[in-house]
C-alpha cells in the first residue's frame, strides 16, 4: 500500500531549539489534515519524544514531516534519523523502563502507543530511523 | 541563548508558580534549580505548580515534574500540579507516564485548598511525619 505525499517538510534535528521546531511543525500538520486536539496532543508528544532521542541520544539528525494519503485518509507521517550508536537491543528498548538515560525509560514504548504506525530500525555503528504515521 | 525565566511568586507561606511559556529542556531544568533555592530560601511549606500553560508533557517533562514534587517533599514542601488540560491527561496516560507521588488538582482554587489541607494535617505533628501519615493525606 503506497502513499501519496502532498507536502513535506525536513528539519535539522541537533539542538534544543529544534526540539521546540518539531513540536510545532507536528501541531501545523495536524492541524493541517483536522487532526482532533486529543490525537494532535498524542502526535506532539510522540514527535518531541523521539526528536529529543535523535538530539540526546543519536547526537544530532533530521526530522521529515508529510503529509501523507492512503485509501483515501490523510495522515502525517514523521521520520527521525540519526548517526548516532544504534540501539544494540531494539527489544529491550521497547520495553517500559528499557531507556538508557535521564528519562522514564518511556520515550520509545510510549511513542509506539501514541501512533497508528511505528516502525523502527537501528543498525549498531550506523545509527537509528523511526518511522511514525498517525492517521485522521 | 534565551534568558527567560518562569516567575517564582511568594504567597504567605506557599510559593506559586505558573508556566505560561513553551517549556524547553534547559527551561525546566532551571525551573528544577531556582525552585528548590527558593524553598529553602523562603521556607516555604507548599509550592502550586500551574500548567494550565502547557500544551504537551512528554516523559522528560513529565519527570521533571515529578522530580520538583520528590525534591520539595524532602524539603519539607507540599507541590501540588494544577491545570493539566484534558489531552495531556490522556496522552500522558497512554503513554504510560502517571507522574507516581504528584498530587494534583483540578485548578488554582482548588490546589490552594488542598496546600492549606495538606500543610495543616502536616503541622499537627511535631514536624516528624511518617510516610503512613503521608498516604493517609493523599487519600483526601
Amino acid at each position: 500500500m503506497e502513499s501519496t505525499v502532498s507536502q513535506h517538510t525536513i528539519l535539522p534535528a541537533t539542538s534544543e531549539s529544534d526540539l521546540v521546531t518539531a513540536r510545532h511543525l507536528a501541531r501545523g500538520y495536524s492541524k493541517e489534515i483536522g487532526l482532533g486536539l486529543v490525537d494532535e496532543t498524542k502526535l506532539v508528544t510522540a514527535v518531541s519524544e523521539l526528536t529529543r532521542n535523535a538530539i540526546v541520544h543519536g547526537g544530532g539528525g533530521s526530522v521529515c514531516f508529510e503529509q501523507v494519503e492512503r485509501d483515501g485518509r490523510q495522515g502525517v507521517r514523521v521520520t527521525f534519523e540519526d548517526h548516532g550508536p544504534g540501539i544494540p537491543d531494539v527489544t529491550v528498548a521497547m520495553l517500559d523502563g528499557g531507556s538508557s538515560t535521564k528519562s522514564l525509560g518511556l520515550g520509545l514504548p510510549g511513542s509506539r502507543r501514541l501512533v497508528d504506525e511505528f516502525e523502527l530500525h537501528s543498525e549498531v555503528g550506523k545509527g537509528t530511523k523511526v518511522m511514525i504515521v498517525k492517521w485522521k | 541563548m534565551s534568558v527567560e525565566r518562569i516567575p517564582i511568586l511568594k504567597m504567605g507561606e506557599f510559593l506559586l508558580v505558573s508556566i505560561q511559556t513553551e517549556l524547553d529542556d534547559r527551561l525546566a531544568v532551571n525551573l528544577q534549580k531556582e525552585l528548590t533555592a527558593r524553598v529553602a530560601e523562603t521556607g516555604a511549606r507548599g509550592v502550586l505548580l500551574d500548567i494550565s500553560g502547557l500544551d504537551i508533557v512528554d516523559s522528560f517533562l513529565g519527570r521533571m515534574i515529578s522530580t520538583i514534587a520528590e525534591m520539595t517533599r524532602i524539603m519539607d514542601a507540599e507541590t501540588v500540579v494544577v491545570g493539566m488540560k484534558p489531552a495531556i491527561a490522556i496522552t500522558l496516560v497512554e503513554m504510560g507516564l502517571t507522574l507516581p507521588g504528584v498530587v494534583t488538582a483540578l485548578n488554582v482554587e482548588k490546589g490552594m485548598e488542598l496546600l492549606r489541607a495538606r500543610t495543616r494535617a502536616s503541622g499537627e505533628g511535631d514536624g516528624i511525619h511518617s510516610l503512613s501519615t503521608y498516604h493517609t493525606a493523599g487519600h483526601q
